[in-house]
């Protein structure tokens, strides 16, 4: 008999349940809340002296949230080119290839930008 | 049986026998905008790195920015941006079991339509903020 206990159990093909669809969607929300905010410092730092730039980064409140954006968005992004990745590409040894590509693409962008604006919070 | 000739097998259909609607479209160009995203993040950690390193290289990425193939770059970011958050937006209306109706293509259509308005807007404003 198939109870539902039965049926969670090992979760499904990639023994990782509905744990990609649910990070995909949580990422997804906190990127729409986080880059509007992204945008809108973008948007108002635009052409501006260097000064200006690190004077508006280093402020904590916009600091910390751009660090939740970047790893929110390193996160969506590693979880949205593995699906490209699986879909597109069927030989074995490439695709785990490239799908360590993906998650090591994604940390280094995301700890560039993390470290990036820790340095510019700190001060030199 | 050694003589059966060897036939490929048979192919399910795939994109170039199915009429082109908005909505695939749509599916096309949030993957599409997806990947330009991905590889843009790559601009966003240079213009940080180089906000980090000092005014003088700060100046260099700001230069390549405000260039005219910098300044198209970045537009097509922004559409990116806008039409995959919006695209984003449409899954998450499908995620509650709407908008699989006939007002799925008005739906899809919205999402270029606000993609390129939303843009144009956010330039606007951004030019004028400079100015």
């Amino acid at each position: 008999m198939r109870t539902p206990l039965s049926r969670i159990r090992g979760l499904g093909a990639a023994h990782h349940g509905t744990e990609h669809f649910w990070l995909q969607r949580l990422t997804a929300a906190a990127n729409v809340l986080l880059l509007v905010v992204l945008l809108g410092i973008v948007v108002t730092l635009v052409g501006r002296s260097h000064a200006t730039v690190i004077a508006t980064l280093s402020r904590p409140l916009i600091a910390v949230l751009l660090v939740a954006a970047v790893i929110s968005v390193a996160i969506h992004m590693r979880l949205g080119m593995q699906i490209i990745i699986e879909d597109y590409v069927h030989s074995e040894f490439r695709k785990v290839v490239l799908l360590m590509l993906n998650t090591f693409f994604c940390w280094g962008v995301g700890l560039s930008c993390i470290y990036a604006v820790l340095k510019i919070s700190f001060g030199p | 049986m050694s003589d059966t000739p060897a036939r490929p097998r048979p192919l399910s259909p795939h994109l170039t026998i199915y009429r082109l609607t908005w909505t695939m479209a749509m599916s096309i160009v949030h993957r599409i905008t997806g990947s330009a995203l991905y590889f843009g993040t790559l601009l966003l950690a240079w213009w940080l790195v180089a906000a980090a390193t000092g005014a003088k290289y700060f100046d260099t990425a700001n230069a390549f920015f405000g260039s005219w193939i910098g300044q198209l770059i970045l537009l097509g970011y922004t559409w990116a941006l806008v039409h995959h958050m919006l695209g984003g937006i449409r899954h998450f209306i499908w995620d509650t079991g709407r908008g699989f109706g006939p007002e799925r293509q008005g739906l899809a259509r919205m999402t270029l339509i606000g993609s390129v308005s939303i843009s144009i807007l956010l330039w606007v404003l951004a030019l004028v903020l400079r100015s």
